[in-house]
C-alpha cells in the first residue's frame, strides 16, 4: 500500500496541478489532506513520548548499578516471562495492523476480529507483567528497595500503563466502529490508535533488549 | 472522499482499494512480522550464548533493537521516504537527535561524576 505512490513529476512543483490534490509535500498541490495533517499531529505526540521514555532510560542505565545490596538484574529476571511478554506483544501489534487493512476495506466482520484478537494479547501481556511485579514487591523487592529497582519499576511501569491507555482506546475503537461505521472522524480516531499501539511496541523493543537482555548479562 | 492517494504513517488509502489492496497489505505486515521476529529470536540468542565475547553482547544487543526499531517504523508504522511523509521523517529525525543526546549525555556526565566523587569512606570521615 506504500508503493499507491504519486507520480514522479508531481513532486516537481508549478507543472503538476491535479484536481484531486495528491499532497506531494512539496507545497506544491494545496494544502495537505486532513489524514495527513492528523497523522503528522499525533506523531509529534508519540515522538514527545519517546522523548519521555529515553529520560526514564537514561535514568535507569544510571541507577542499575545502584542495588543497594539489593537483588541485581541478574537475580530478579525471568527470560521465559519476557519471551512471552514479548511474543504477545509483537503479535498483538500485527493484529492492528490487520485491523487497519480490514478498515480500509471497510469489513466490520474482521475489524472487530483482528481488534479483539489484538486487545486480548496486550491484555495477556499486561497479566504477565503484573505477576512479575507482584512476585518481586512479595519478595520484598519493590520500588523502594534500591535505586535500581525504582527506576526498573518507573520505566516498565510507565510501559505498562501506556498499554493500560492502550486496551482502553482500543475498546472505545472497537465500540464506536460498532456504533458508529466507518466514518471518517472514526477512521483518523483509529489512524491515531495504530500509530500508539505500534509506538509501544517499539518502546517494548528498547525495554526487553536493553533492560531485561543486556540485564541479564551484567 | 475524494481524497486518494496521499498517505499518512500507518495508514492506507482511502479509496480504490480493491482485493489487491488486502493482498498487499497482508503481504507487507507479514514482512514486517517475519524480519521482526528474526531479529527478536537473534536477540534472545545473543542473550543466552556463550560463543560471542562478553563485552560485546550488549553492543550485539543493542544494534539489534535498533534494526529492530527501524522495521517496526517501517513496516507498522509506514514511515516511508514518500514525498508527503517528509515531515514525519523530519521529526522522527528530530526526535531521534534529542534521545541520542538525552540518553548517551545522561551516561557520560553521571559517568564522570561518579568517577570523580570522593569514595564513601573518605567522605564518612569529613
Amino acid at each position: 500500500m506504500n508503493s499507491v505512490a504519486l507520480p514522479a513529476d508531481s513532486a516537481g512543483g508549478e507543472g503538476s496541478r491535479h484536481v484531486h490534490s495528491h499532497a506531494p509535500g512539496h507545497g506544491a498541490g494545496g494544502p495537505a489532506s486532513k489524514r495527513i495533517v492528523v497523522g503528522y499531529g499525533f506523531w509529534i505526540y508519540l515522538i514527545s513520548d519517546i522523548i519521555m521514555f529515553s529520560a526514564l532510560f537514561a535514568a535507569y542505565a544510571v541507577l542499575a548499578p545502584a542495588t543497594a545490596g539489593g537483588p541485581s538484574a541478574r537475580q530478579i529476571f525471568d527470560p521465559d516471562s519476557v519471551a512471552i511478554e514479548t511474543a504477545c506483544l509483537l503479535a498483538s501489534s500485527f493484529a492492528c495492523g490487520m485491523a487497519s487493512i480490514a478498515v480500509s476495506q471497510r469489513s466490520m466482520k474482521w475489524t472487530q476480529i483482528s481488534l479483539l484478537i489484538s486487545g486480548l494479547l496486550g491484555f495477556v501481556f499486561l497479566l504477565f507483567e503484573l505477576h512479575e511485579f507482584h512476585g518481586l514487591v512479595a519478595r520484598g523487592f519493590g520500588p523502594t528497595r534500591s535505586a535500581f529497582l525504582s527506576a526498573f519499576f518507573t520505566l516498565v511501569g510507565c510501559h505498562g500503563l501506556h498499554i493500560t491507555a492502550g486496551l482502553l482506546w482500543l475498546g472505545t475503537m472497537m465500540a464506536q466502529f460498532y456504533a458508529k461505521g466507518f466514518r471518517r472522524d472514526i477512521q483518523y480516531r483509529y489512524l491515531c490508535f495504530s500509530l500508539f499501539w505500534h509506538a509501544l511496541d517499539i518502546i517494548w523493543v528498547a525495554i526487553f533488549s536493553l533492560v531485561y537482555l543486556v540485564g541479564m548479562n551484567l | 472522499m475524494s481524497v486518494g492517494g496521499d498517505l499518512a504513517p500507518g495508514y492506507e488509502s482511502e479509496e480504490g482499494e480493491g482485493r489487491e489492496g488486502i493482498r498487499e497489505g497482508v503481504r507487507s505486515y507479514s514482512l514486517g512480522l517475519a524480519l521482526a521476529i528474526a531479529l527478536t529470536l537473534a536477540s534472545f540468542w545473543v542473550a543466552r550464548t556463550h560463543i560471542i565475547y562478553g563485552p560485546g553482547i550488549p553492543v550485539a544487543l543493542v544494534a539489534l533493537a535498533v534494526a529492530q526499531m527501524g522495521i517496526h517504523l517501517v513496516f507498522f508504522l509506514h514511515i516511508t521516504t514518500a514525498p508527503d511523509n517528509t515531515n514525519n521523517v523530519l521529526a522522527l529525525a528530530f526526535g531521534v537527535l534529542i534521545v541520542f543526546v538525552l540518553v548517551f549525555g545522561t551516561v557520560w556526565v553521571m559517568a564522570h561524576m561518579n568517577h570523580n566523587m570522593m569514595p564513601m569512606q573518605d567522605m564518612m570521615r569529613m
